[in-house]
């Protein structure tokens, strides 16, 4: 079947079996591998990517479902020169370890600024419910969202961890 | 220019890749021309295969090959570490033992295709009885393995049973004893498994999930046998591990196995259900431990008994965890008589191994639980009777009545940090309150230490040696330090990270030793060709066994550099210093550079008499004993009794794990490592069927902790540092997920006394604590009635 969708700004036209998943379509034929899969059932959000600027879980997604629709991975955000302001927050605040999680994290963050530029400690954990880490125990994903946010509004970022050694 | 100095919260270099999705995973590895494989695999827990047809499969698009045991035995079964029991076959010999075992092999053009004909195979199964429980496997004639004398594969046992016995049965003693279980959960890295081989003629790369790339390499040498020369493993970025890694898998072996017969590259990714059946498993101990002490509260005696449940087969530690797991069990205190005898019981369940912590866990978790039952036996204080049995720190090093000898320690000014940081006595006030308004408060402490840097000389006394994968059974860690060239610095490690930050933290201590710019320094690992041998990361000793050895190297390169620098400024080494990038010699008002150093040592004719061209070192470090990490952490919680919901209000820890390198690496790892306790203390628990179905096989029905179920986290440290590595390190990768489950559990339990609640066993989902509160209240209105 063909498809065609704009992907990180590009539309593309490809042919594709009717059941290959979205985000085996991002990673196999557009070698857009920044998108992991975690799960294959919409739980853990490894998969995250936004369809139409609304985050979403590209493994239980067929490919064509996403006709005519516009894709951002995260090989869409930011730029080579440039981080986007969670990007940065991600590593200002140590909000990976193993980085699996970390795109499908980021991207649903962007998600959750564009509905909320400013969300407490309390709504960011829960607008992460369908992202799952292993690693950080949230605590600075948390702050790297919060970073990001104060970052987005022009407000100056909360200080990054541990600026002097010890404590 | 940046010299990155131990104790420095140095941003990390790995991130830059890995916020842009720019990380390489295994499954983001591809090479032209690859095949895939998807495996057939057992819907029962025990059955004889009485057939195996795949002709109709045989006939699907797109299908390069199909394999069974025949097909493999002549590779033989998998290695293992430590031998006792059942070594796994690479494909289910003739009988299936677990759910998830691997019966088939599918290789086709790509994974739907595989996918399609795996699903046209046709396995025709004699289900047999099987055996899940652990308590009725020890003690039942059924067996797992017919050519095995027992279920109990090995029985790890310690300590002085008669001294325990004797200590026991005074008069003048308070003795508390409990059954608790240490429920089997599952590692669940958010990176499914994966490989990939590439055989070409006589030499294979694999690409691999993996914590121990030497030990894989090894192993596919041996069971292939080729010189470990020819076989490369790669282990590139991973995502989390926490022991799940840490073995040598039968997927790994066929992978090779299916690329040299069909001579393309073949690859295999995990799906989650296949993570959660066939992945290894942790814990899963059933114990009675028993406390005794004089009525003021000194500890007399301590007793672990019990079983472990090591799964149908044996993989890479299975049958040594709880050997790792009686190095902690007299925690922070001084017990005088201890006895430890754990039985090590077949199942037909998924394979039990290394999970965080790795028997040291199952053990302190025990030993906390009883010092809170002790406390109230005694009443006395739960902190108060930790301080008074602590080890003081003037006696270190101190010998366990275990013989286990641990080699720093202050624990008491660790608890007083603790103290300071939560204002107890305002706790208790609130909880106070709080009861006589009808909420349930509670604060449950816990403290521990985490003998952490396996090191493979010590661990041979524990039934793990690593010349079971060809690989020396004594050398610690490797390391090579080069100052190339071009002035830039090459760290190459065995080490292999799933996310601790060793590139970050290997550069710090290049950097501090030698004074070269961090920006300069690259640093190599999860890769057997590039460094000299190397065991992996496990068991907390990436930066105390690893990092000491990057120390040690750079200490040579820098004494190298100094004889290099002295002929170039016509001084002696030993007057030679090493400050931001520039090195001169005392007394004389003449710098050289790190690029002067270089040039001179890769220039023949420039290098000093006697000096060999080239500026570099590789070593081993092996350290002479573990490191003892300890810490005391705290958890305040509310119980809503009509619900029996638990929830987090408050978690304080304090570690010590020495020397901090990078405290927000560090900070980072007790995050990670408290969530996880969290997950095992609160919600998680592999739950297997009484026909051995894993009823948690899917991110639905075994849940891990959300963001929403946790607080943050409030981190504070004492630095007590090892007097076994120059860097004074400890590990600190086990700590939380050891502290957690006891201190969570304990606050619990704090807050259902006054409901008389005295016991539960983990995970505390709503229902069990809700329950334990109805039945609490039928005793209680009984006892009134009567």
């Amino acid at each position: 079947m063909n498809v065609t969708l704009t992907v990180n700004g590009t539309l593309l036209s490809h042919d594709v079996e009717p059941r290959l998943l979205l985000v085996h379509f991002l990673r196999e034929h557009l070698a857009l591998t920044g998108t992991h899969v975690g799960c294959e059932s919409s739980f853990c959000g490894a998969c995250t990517v936004l369809m139409n600027g609304k985050a979403v879980k590209s493994c239980t997604i067929l490919t064509v479902q996403a006709i005519g629709s516009t894709i951002t991975t995260i090989e869409g955000v930011g730029s080579t020169e440039t981080l986007h302001p969670l990007q940065e927050g991600f590593r200002e605040m140590h909000g990976l370890q193993c980085g699996y999680c970390t795109p499908g994290m980021i991207l649903s963050a962007i998600d959750l600024l564009q509905e909320n530029k400013n969300p407490s400690e309390a709504e960011i954990r829960a607008s992460l419910e369908g992202n799952l880490c292993r690693c950080t125990g949230y605590h600075n994903i948390v702050r790297a969202i919060q970073y990001g946010a104060a970052k987005l509004q022009g407000l100056p970022p909360p200080a990054s961890l541990f600026e002097e050694a010890g404590r | 220019m940046t010299i990155a100095g131990i104790g420095t919260a140095i941003k990390r270099v790995e991130d830059a890749a890995l916020i842009r999705g720019a990380g390489r995973y295994v499954d983001d590895v591809k090479l032209p021309g690859e095949k895939a494989i998807i495996f057939v695999r057992s819907p029962h827990a025990h059955a004889r295969i009485t057939a195996i047809d795949k002709t109709r499969a045989l006939q699907m698009p797109g299908v390069r090959a199909i394999y069974t045991f025949d097909d493999v035995k002549h590779l033989g079964p998998l290695l293992a570490l430590n031998q006792s029991g059942k070594l796994r076959p690479l494909l289910a010999d003739g009988f299936v033992k677990h759910v998830g075992e691997a019966v088939v092999m599918v290789v086709a053009e790509n994974r739907y295709l595989a996918q399609d004909a795996a699903d046209a195979v046709e396995v025709t199964y004699e289900p047999r009885e099987a055996l899940i429980d652990v308590e009725v496997a020890a003690s039942n004639s059924l067996k797992v393995h017919d050519d095995l004398p027992s279920n109990i594969i090995n029985t790890v046992e310690t300590g002085d049973a008669k001294a325990v016995a004797a200590a026991k049965t005074r008069d003048d003693v308070v003795v508390v004893s409990q059954r608790l279980v240490n429920q089997r959960v599952i590692p669940l890295a958010l990176e499914p498994r994966a490989s990939l081989a590439d055989w070409n003629t006589n030499r294979v790369t694999l690409w691999t999930t993996t914590q121990m790339p030497f030990g894989v390499a090894g192993a596919i040498g041996k069971m292939f046998g080729l010189p470990l020369g020819n076989v490369r493993v790669i282990s590139p970025d991973v995502g989390g591990a926490f022991g799940s890694k840490l073995n040598v898998y039968a997927e790994e072996i066929l992978t090779c196995f299916a690329s040299r017969q069909l001579g393309r590259p073949i690859r295999w990714t995990e799906t989650r259900r296949e993570a959660m059946v066939a992945s290894t498993h942790g814990r899963g101990w059933v114990t009675t431990a028993t406390l005794v002490a004089t009525r003021q509260g000194d500890l007399l005696a301590y007793e672990l008994i019990g079983v472990a449940d090591m799964g149908a087969y044996s993989q890479c530690f299975t049958a040594a965890i709880p050997a790792l797991g009686q190095l902690a069990a007299s925690g922070t205190y001084k017990i005088p008589a201890i006895h430890f005898k754990i039985d090590c019981v077949s199942t037909h369940t998924m394979t039990t191994d290394s999970y965080r912590g790795a028997g040291r866990p199952e053990a302190v978790y025990n030993l906390e639980r009883m010092m809170d039952l002790l406390a109230k036996a005694l009443g006395i204080d739960a902190v108060t009777l930790r301080r008074r049995n602590f080890w003081k720190p003037q006696e270190f090093p101190v010998t366990t009545a275990l013989g286990v000898t641990m080699d720093s320690g202050n624990y008491e000014a660790n608890l007083d940090t603790l103290l300071d940081a939560i204002d107890l006595p305002a706790l208790r006030r609130q909880q106070a309150e709080g009861r006589a308004h009808g909420r349930y408060l509670g604060i449950g402490f816990c403290t521990f230490v985490e003998p952490g840097g396996l090191a493979p000389s010590e661990m041979a006394d524990y039934g793990i040696s690593f010349a079971n994968y060809g690989l020396p059974a004594g050398s610690g860690e490797s390391a090579t330090v080069r100052v190339n060239p071009d002035t830039s610095l090459t760290v190459t490690s065995g080490t292999c990270p799933s996310g601790q930050g060793h590139e970050t933290v290997w550069a710090q201590i290049a950097s501090t030793i030698l004074a070269f710019p961090f920006e300069r320094i690259s640093v190599l690992q999860g890769d057997t060709k590039g460094a000299m041998l190397g065991l992996g990361s496990f068991s907390s000793r990436s930066a105390c066994v690893g990092g000491s050895a990057v120390a040690k190297a750079a200490e040579h390169v820098r004494k190298k550099a100094a004889v290099i620098a002295a002929y170039l400024l016509n001084s002696t080494p030993d007057a030679i210093r090493f400050v931001d990038g520039h090195i001169y010699a005392d007394g004389i008002d003449k710098t050289v550079t790190w690029t002067d150093l270089a040039v001179t040592a890769y220039h023949n004719h420039r290098t000093p008499p006697d000096v060999q061209p080239g500026l570099e070192a590789t070593v081993f470090f092996d350290p002479r004993g573990l490191t003892w990490a300890f810490g005391s952490h705290v958890a305040i919680v509310e119980v809503q009794p009509e619900t029996g919901v638990v929830t987090l209000l408050r978690y304080v820890g304090v570690d010590d794990c020495g020397t901090v390198i990078n405290p927000m690496i560090v900070d980072g790892q007790v995050h990670g490592a408290i969530a996880q306790g969290f997950g095992q203390a609160l919600l998680e628990e592999a739950i297997y069927d009484e026909q051995g179905h894993l009823l948690s096989d899917s991110l639905l029905t075994y849940r891990i902790p959300v963001a929403e179920n946790l607080p943050s986290f409030e981190l504070h440290r004492t630095v007590t540092p090892s007097p076994l590595n120059s860097l004074g390190v400890k590990g600190v990768g086990e700590g939380g997920a050891i502290a957690a489950p006891p201190a969570l559990v304990n606050a619990v339990l704090d807050a259902l006394a006054p409901l008389g609640v005295r016991h539960l066993d983990m995970p505390l989902r709503p229902h069990s604590v809700w329950e334990a509160i109805q039945q609490a209240k039928e005793v209680q209105y009984v006892s009134q009635s009567l």
